[in-house]
């Protein structure tokens, strides 16, 4: 169905789709006897927006761990930008341009809406501890710049009006709002997505998935998100993986995945008799 | 009257920069527990140590020179030289860093995930510990700190008040000491420079972003780790800032690891979360126990200023126990 070549295919939409920019490699994690990911190998490409999708409980928020380094597989590679990482904690994965948000919303409360917004530019600010001590050298031209790059961003998201306001104060909606907004901030070259309507009304599902497009067509970022609402993921997505029981169970375009038998099985159940 | 009035507002003064040198303690606890969530026990044996090895570094005393001298038979106790004050602090501040990192690399680092008790009882155990150490180390006895603060009291201040009685035989103007003057002035940079360093830099955002959650912290790049350790080296460097008020007005002695537990009502009034708390909370049982000893003291036998800012405590532990600033806690069923 897609037009598919070594180093990247064109969507229905004619959206060029580059080379891989990660790829899992047999991926296999357990806690103790539970083994939540089994075997799994998937890549993502440059510029598309990639769903994982599944039953609760088949291993989605698992898989997007190890992604972000949060959890270490015990066998399987991942492969980052055709080179192999090595075992990284989450902040060096941070480092290496992989953003994320997480499914019950892990923002800093206790400050304002930019500030947030600003640590997500952590990673692009180089000066040391005692230029920014003392405000000296480069420290305040990187904020002026860092200032700038951010509030672009909080133009984008349209979260002018709530700038200085303080994190905790905004309604749920908004939360995911600012927190997309923080991992955007730093400018990633894969953004990683966990649940990223979860818990919201329609209205503001549209207004998240119009943004999702909006990053995706406007920044060219690669996006990999984590959904339970199947009709959102078909019309967000590129290509999606399916898994269930920690095993992945179809991979390819909505359309085939949705006329996959596995993957009706899982979501329909089946009889075992 | 206006006698009694000008005493009262004397008392004040003198209540408020006490009340500078608990805020100071303070400070650093609750530095710590907001980036960490450990109430650190040990910050005023860090006060101890700190001063310790200043007085040591400046006196050109020889480290563990009971150790050595016990092992080798040797009689060594002084290298014979002075160092200047002012690059003593500075050795003093990298003896500090040094210890953040060691905390760090040897505690905090095999605990992570630990229920807070067990990091409470961590740092009960450090304290004891740098307790020793600091002893072996420096020696036990009873050291004099002079790293060149005006001591005394400020005779600028009392000749230029002594108007304020009108004629009234009995009052000289009003008596400060020249050292807590000086605290004070400390004090309110430090403090000034801290909010400034949280706010404005890099560095401090990372740090409150780490005190408000550590995975997302994580998620945007924050090595955990470097700000634990630069959390425990400003900690240590406040410390050093009490250890030198304090060992300078009373000498540097073991008892000044006690003015931690002075510093426990003041978290409780201020709140264990709020910098500003701290400071209020600090001045707030500077001037309240002051003034209760002059105003009630007298009646019930005095000696009021050691039991007084515990009970305020207990009365704010019943009445608003997340203290004055603090973040209330809400739990959700």
């Amino acid at each position: 169905m897609l037009d598919s070549t070594e180093d990247g295919y064109t969507t229905a939409d004619g959206r060029k789709i580059g080379g891989v920019l990660m790829e899992m490699k047999n991926i296999t994690l357990r806690f103790g006897g539970v083994v939540a990911i089994k075997d799994i190998s998937f890549d993502i490409r440059e510029g598309e927006i990639r769903a994982i999708i599944g039953p609760n409980g088949a291993g989605k928020s698992s898989m997007l761990n190890v992604i972000s380094g949060f959890y270490v597989p015990q066998e399987g590679e991942v492969i980052f930008r055709g080179q192999k990482r090595p075992q990284m904690k989450p902040y060096q994965v941070a480092q290496q341009g992989i953003a994320r948000t997480f499914q019950n919303i892990a923002l800093f409360e206790g400050m304002s809406v930019l500030n947030n917004v600003m640590t997500g530019r952590l990673t692009h600010m180089h000066s040391n501890i005692a230029q920014q001590a003392f405000w000296w050298g480069k420290a305040q031209k990187e904020e002026v710049e860092n200032r700038e790059k951010v509030e672009e961003i909080i133009d984008f998201l349209e979260i002018q009006a709530i700038r200085k306001t303080p994190v905790s104060r905004l309604p749920y909606g908004l939360k995911k709002r600012v927190e997309l907004a923080r991992a955007l901030a730093a400018e990633p070259k894969l953004l990683l997505l966990d649940e990223p309507m979860a818990g919201m009304n329609v209205e503001e599902k549209e207004d998240m998935s119009r943004f999702i497009l909006d990053v995706n067509d406007e920044f060219g970022t690669t996006i990999a998100l984590i959904e339970h609402d199947m009709g959102v993921v078909m019309d967000l997505s590129d290509r999606v993986v399916v898994m269930d029981y920690g095993k992945k169970i179809g991979d390819g375009t909505p359309d085939e995945v949705r006329n996959n038998q596995d993957v009706i099985d899982a979501y329909l159940g089946v009889s075992h008799d | 009257m206006p006698e009694q009035f000008l005493f009262a507002v004397e008392v004040t003064l003198n209540g408020l920069m006490a009340g500078v040198l608990y805020a100071l303690v303070a400070l650093g606890f609750v530095l710590i527990f907001k980036a960490s969530g450990i109430f650190n026990y040990a910050q005023g044996v860090f006060a101890l140590f700190a001063a310790l090895t200043l007085v040591g570094i400046m006196d050109g005393q020889v480290p563990f020179a009971h150790l050595i001298n016990t092992i080798f038979g040797t009689d060594v106790h002084h290298f014979g030289w002075h160092v200047p004050s002012l690059l003593a602090i500075l050795l003093t501040v990298a003896v500090m860093v040094v210890l953040a990192i060691i905390v760090e690399r040897y505690i905090l680092r095999h605990l992570v995930n630990q229920p807070d008790i067990i990091l409470f009882m961590a740092t009960i155990g450090l304290a004891y510990f740098m307790e020793g150490f600091g002893d072996i180390m420096w020696g036990s006895d009873i050291k004099k700190l002079d790293v060149g603060l005006p001591q005394g009291g400020n005779f600028w201040i009392e000749e230029n008040t002594t108007w304020l009685g009108f004629g009234n035989e009995n009052f000289y103007g009003f008596f400060l000491d020249s050292l807590d003057l000086v605290a004070t002035v400390i004090a309110a940079l430090l403090v000034t420079g801290l909010v400034l360093f949280s706010q404005y830099t890099k560095q401090g955002r990372a740090m409150r972003a780490v005190a408000d959650d550590h995975q997302a912290a994580l998620s945007v790049g924050i090595s955990l780790r470097f700000i634990w350790v630069l959390v425990w080296s400003i900690a240590g460097f406040v410390a050093l800032v009490a250890g030198i008020m304090w060992g300078s007005k009373s000498g540097v002695q073991f008892s000044l690891s006690l003015i931690a537990l002075k510093a426990l009502p003041v978290l409780m009034l201020g709140g264990f979360t709020s910098i500003p708390g701290a400071i209020v909370g600090g001045l707030i049982i500077g001037v309240g126990e002051k003034l209760f000893e002059f105003t009630v003291g007298s009646y019930i036998g005095g000696a009021t200023e050691n039991w007084f800012a515990y009970v305020l405590a207990l009365i704010f532990l019943v009445f608003r126990p997340q203290g004055l600033f603090g973040e209330k806690i809400i739990e959700r069923v």
